[in-house]
């Protein structure tokens, strides 16, 4: 591990990396691109398709007026220009994944041209330029039958359409030179950035599981000051962890060919989750010839100032710009408010201070037991399902002291299993801090019985001890207790004043 | 009784059922009797649907009975091109490789044509994917001109030039890229009308070339044509290209024409459209054909179209740039022809052996002239070039239409020719289309109405309107044809 | 490849192969050298519009010009999946069944 870092950190310091994103966004619209089926995920096979999606003989297409319309609001939120007059290309190929074996797509009149997108990466700024952003149909899904289970030595393979024509947004970078040893970090940060628009735009639900949001990773190393190098393009790049890995990975092993003097080929790669490295892609028998032509089935489209307009008008918020004004309102630092959106809680914290618990509070629930909890269920806090407005009444219960922390936790974990509210959670589960000295008493008195060399021991002076014996009487209160308190107890009834 | 029947046309008909003078049923028996005599002969028809067909003209003889309004062609019989996609019925293109398949849905002219009453006997023979014009490019063998079973019907509505032509039906349905409707009804001496693009639906048409191909009616008589375009065209939202709140009178403006009166109609006989290379005999018909023009009141004017001569060459860049995209789909995997899959092959094997198996000569040269013009590195020279050559041509045609109302031409060079002649040298089959093309690359209207014999056999006129100015076509049309009072020689009755 | 202002275009048997590997077609030999010609024949032909000076020309990609034509964001029936399997030459798990691929997607 530290021999690889020690060979990355040599890496970057020899050779500059260039990278360059081509990002995939499936649009959440009901229906598909061109023709009227759901655009549901996960239907029974080939349920969700028509003549058009089929590619039946004499089926035509006629585009999604949402698609196109969250297309010119993805455009705007990255601050692109909008085409004024552009139209759809036909990219002819041949894929049993394509049931006309074309993809109809856009060539040289994208929709959205020339806009940016600023990230931040350990403290420092990077804007990552937006070359285009173009309206395409995804494809169907090929499932390889087989012992291996993938397209190589497959037996034969089974398709289908479902997810044919769904309308999909292609996004792609400028190339990104000068970030030298932060490249990876700087690719993930614009993917999840990026994420942020999209969720915020709320054009798609932008699930990397799902494939509705996939990435291209196109990588370069260069020798300083001289020309950029060959470049390499890493697909099916499925998580923001892996973007990252993708380019490292790609960049440790363009080196070692540049050092052993072997040019790096330009080809098409893939990224394996599973060993983090990038493996060559079967090569095509000769170069693909797309023989672009507009798509004479549809018109153009021709988006005017009005409507443009009235996109723009209509954009929420942008999550930076958010961001920094919560930041102001909530008197949380640059750095702190960076931690809290990588751990995707802002706008939790956001709402659970405006629902009254104090900032400190509030963000070391989302960012300690709550971000927790979601780990373990490798969600996003946001899907959690417990709300702000619980964290707060729980912050509440807790600052009046009728729950402990551990009982706190507890209440958590109901909603988290019953989805009912704090209240409900504490009343069913009889969750309350035992105030009663009766009852700790004899507690106490039970525990120093079953443990007498504990019990001596603090006699004895050892008084860390006592935490058993504490310990103990909890187990017993089932945590109910207040941990003073039963010390106190604890303490006197062992004759030691501490 | 059934001799007469079919001895009739679309109006007559119509309104002979609408009086219960003849039943719906026995006007489809009458039609499906003489198929039955004729077709083994002609080979106009890939599939008879004989018991959709008394269904439907039972179904129109019952809301009869129940006093409901019939339209205009309830009840009249109507052949299909099998380029039209119709639910449940086999519908093949004329191509081995959509043998047997048949579409779970209809085509939007389909549906006008079912909604109307009309009565749809079948599906008519056609050069595979209506490329050519002949009908020799049917997978399923050629189909006989009534004229003279020795020659062609024209294509590729061939089917439904030769049904109508031949007393199978009194309507069809043909589909026109290059000429594939005017010049088939020219040869067989009917009429045949090509719309303006985007007036008619595509929903449904198996394309050929997306931004050239339109369906329109054939018929015995400018009025039925007229008749049964009124069901045709109209705006469709299921066809992007389908031009919003179109609506036409041509039954009407039929009618009006038949009046035989045209004074101060500018036609514009178009310089570039004869002479070298056309036939005598059609030459001769198309001068007495002015003339006649000249008799009902119409100034006569000549005009020059520059660019038409590079019409052909611009069509046949465009159209096979387009028939190799949309060809690609017939690929082995969700419907039609499969071959070679024996467990060994690659997919990508078993697409191109399917293919090669499944298309015809025609079809394949094609789409391989087309790959190369969009190929990279050819894109401007040839697909780019050719649409620039188009916008040209749409401005000859603007300029000219500036001078007259409506441009006459010859709609073929030449009359049918001998099935065979021609099969084996495509550019002497492409030239049928030099007078057809232009209106097809600049979406206007024109129409061909019978305009007299040559070598015993049928001539036609093209009368070429504006865009959007379809009901112009029908109007001179008709005037034309009252005027004429028939070519003379009629259509032969095959089984009379 | 010629260009395409070359009204001699040649076109040879090489040139046709590429053409029909594009093209998913498995020609003949025989196939081969008839296309060869005629192809040769019809591009030279064709070639014809490189005659006319339309440097400043726009194209014309639609006879009819229209734009902006859209369906709105609405669900509608699709196909029953019987209606959708029927035509296929192999089905397996309601899927259209292929033999086994070679090239990955582009
Ligand atoms: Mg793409
Ligand atoms: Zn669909």
């Amino acid at each position: 591990m530290t021999n690889t870092v020690r060979t990355y950190d040599d890496v970057v310091a020899r050779y500059e990396p260039v990278i360059g994103l081509e990002t995939h966004v499936e649009l959440g619209t009901a229906s598909k691109m061109f023709c009227g089926c759901s655009t549901t995920f996960g239907a029974e096979p080939n349920t969700h398709t028509c003549p058009v999606c089929l590619g039946l003989p004499g089926a035509l297409p006629v585009a999604n007026e949402m698609a196109i319309e969250s297309t010119i609001r993805i455009g705007l939120a990255l601050h692109c220009g909008i085409a004024t007059w552009c139209r759809f290309a036909r990219k002819n190929y041949f894929y049993p994944d394509m049931p006309k074996n074309f993809q109809t797509s856009q060539y040289d009149e994208p929709l959205c041209v020339e806009g940016y997108l600023d990230v931040e990466v350990g403290g420092a700024q990077v804007r990552v330029g937006i070359e285009r952003v173009h309206l395409e149909e995804d494809t169907g899904k090929n499932t390889h039958v087989g012992t291996s289970g993938r397209i190589h030595g497959a037996d034969y393979s089974l398709v289908d359409y479902n997810r044919a024509g769904i309308p999909l947004v292609e996004i792609v970078t400028k190339p990104v030179p000068g970030t030298g040893a932060m490249a990876p970090e700087v690719a993930k940060a614009y993917v999840t950035a990026l994420r942020d628009i999209l969720r915020t735009l709320g054009v798609s639900d932008v699930r990397m599981e799902q494939g509705s949001l996939r990435c291209d990773v196109n990588t370069s190393l260069n020798l300083p000051g001289a020309q950029w190098g060959t470049r390499t393009e890493t697909k099916n790049v499925n998580s923001l962890r892996s973007v990252e890995r993708a380019v490292r990975s790609e960049i440790l092993r363009q080196a070692d060919l540049l050092d052993a003097g072997t040019r790096i080929k330009q080809e098409t790669r893939h990224f394996s989750e599973t060993s983090g490295d990038t493996r060559p892609g079967r090569s095509k028998e000769e170069a693909t010839d797309y023989r672009y032509f507009p798509e004479p089935d549809l018109v153009p489209i021709a988006p005017d100032v009005a409507w443009v307009e009235r996109l723009r008008a209509g954009l929420p918020e942008m999550p930076a710009a958010r961001r920094a004004r919560l930041g102001d309102e909530l008197g949380v630092g640059a750095e702190d408010m960076r931690k809290m959106t990588n751990a995707g809680v802002v706008d939790l914290v956001g709402a659970t201070v405006h629902l009254g618990a104090p900032i400190g509070e509030a963000r070391n629930w989302w960012m300690g037991y709550l971000a927790q909890k979601a780990n373990e269920r490798e969600i996003e806090p946001v899907e959690l399902g417990i709300e702000p407005a619980h964290v707060a009444r729980l912050i509440a219960l807790v600052a009046d002291g009728s729950l402990s922390v551990a009982l706190a936790r507890q209440a958590v974990d109901g909603v988290l299993e019953t989805g009912s509210d704090i209240d409900t959670v504490v009343a069913e589960r009889g969750l309350k801090v035992v105030s009663d000295t009766g009852a700790l008493e004899a507690a106490a008195a039970a525990a120093i019985a079953a443990n007498p060399d504990i019990a001596s021991k603090v006699r004895g002076g050892k008084l860390p001890a006592v935490g058993a014996l504490v310990g103990a009487v909890m187990k017993a209160t089932r945590g109910q207790a207040d941990a003073a308190a039963v010390r106190q107890i604890l303490l006197q009834q062992l004759g030691v004043d501490a | 009784m059934s001799g007469e029947l079919i001895g009739l046309g679309a109006a007559e008909l119509a309104s002979s059922i609408a009086s219960g003078d003849v039943s719906a049923v026995e006007v489809a028996q009458a039609h499906l009797n003489e198929i039955a005599a004729v077709d083994g002969d002609l080979h106009a028809f890939l599939h008879v649907d004989t018991d959709g067909a008394l269904a439907a003209a039972k179904a129109v003889d019952a809301r009869r009975a129940g006093g409901a309004e019939l339209g205009p062609l309830a009840g009249v019989p109507l052949a299909m091109k099998d380029v039209v996609v119709t639910k449940g019925l086999p519908t093949t293109a004329g191509s081995r490789i959509l043998e047997g398949w048949r579409p779970p849905y209809d085509a939007t002219i389909t549906r006008r044509i079912k909604d109307a009453g009309i009565v749809m006997l079948g599906k008519t023979n056609m050069d595979e994917f209506a490329m050519g014009s002949s009908t020799e490019n049917s997978a399923y063998g050629p189909t006989h001109n009534p004229w003279d079973l020795s020659r062609v019907p024209g294509g590729s509505s061939g089917g439904s030039s030769a049904a109508v032509a031949a007393f199978e039906a009194p309507l069809a349905i043909g589909t026109d890229t290059g000429g594939s409707i005017r010049q088939p009804a020219a040869v067989t001496g009917i009429v045949g009308f090509k719309p303006t693009y985007g007036a008619v639906s595509r929903y449904g048409l198996i394309a050929f070339s997306s931004s050239l191909d339109q369906a329109g009616p054939l018929a015995r008589t400018v009025l039925d044509a007229a008749l049964l375009y009124d069901v045709l065209h109209g705006h469709d939202p299921l066809d992007s290209t389908s031009i919003p709140g179109v609506r036409f009178g041509a039954a009407a403006q039929a009618r009006a024409g038949a009046g035989e009166d045209l004074s101060g109609v500018r036609v514009g006989v178009v310089r570039e459209l004869g002479g070298e290379g056309y036939q005598p005999g059609v030459l001769a018909a198309f001068d007495s054909a002015v003339a006649t023009l000249h008799g009902l009141g119409a100034d006569i004017v000549e005009v020059s179209c520059p660019h038409f001569q590079y019409a052909l060459a611009a069509y046949y860049l465009i159209a096979p740039s387009e028939c190799s995209s949309n060809l690609a789909r017939f690929d082995s995997v969700r419907y039609g022809l499969r071959v070679g899959d024996d467990g060994v092959n690659s997919l990508e094997d078993v697409m191109s052996l399917t293919r090669e198996a499944g298309f015809g000569a025609e079809v394949k040269r094609r789409i391989m002239i087309g790959t190369y013009a969009l190929s990279s590195g050819y894109y401007d020279a040839y697909y780019g070039q050719a649409q620039k050559v188009r916008t040209l041509i749409v401005r000859d045609f603007e300029a000219a239409f500036g001078q007259a109302d409506v441009l006459v031409s010859p709609t073929s060079p030449f009359v049918a020719f001998g099935i065979g002649e021609r099969v084996d040298d495509p550019m002497a089959m492409y030239v049928n289309d030099l007078c057809t093309l232009p209106a097809s690359l600049a979406g206007t209207p024109a129409i061909s109405v019978p305009c007299g014999i040559s070598e015993g056999l049928p001539v036609g006129l093209q009368i070429m309107a504006p865009t959007l100015a379809d009901d112009r076509c029908f109007r001179v049309g008709a005037a034309y044809e009252a005027a004429l009072g028939g070519i003379g020689l009629h259509p032969r009755r095959l089984s009379a | 490849m010629p260009d395409a202002t070359d009204s001699t275009a040649r076109i040879g048997r090489d040139d046709v192969a590429h053409l029909a590997r594009l093209a998913r077609l498995a020609v003949t030999d025989a196939e081969l050298d008839l296309f060869a010609g005629q192809l040769d024949v019809i591009l030279g032909a064709v070639a014809r519009v490189g005659e006319v000076a339309a440097a400043d020309i726009p194209p014309t990609t639609h006879a009819v010009p229209l734009s902006n034509v859209f369906r709105p964001d609405v669900v509608v029936a699709s196909l029953s999946r019987d209606a959708v399997l029927e035509g296929a030459p192999s089905v397996e798990d309601d899927k259209f069944r292929v033999p086994r691929i070679l090239s990955e997607e582009a």
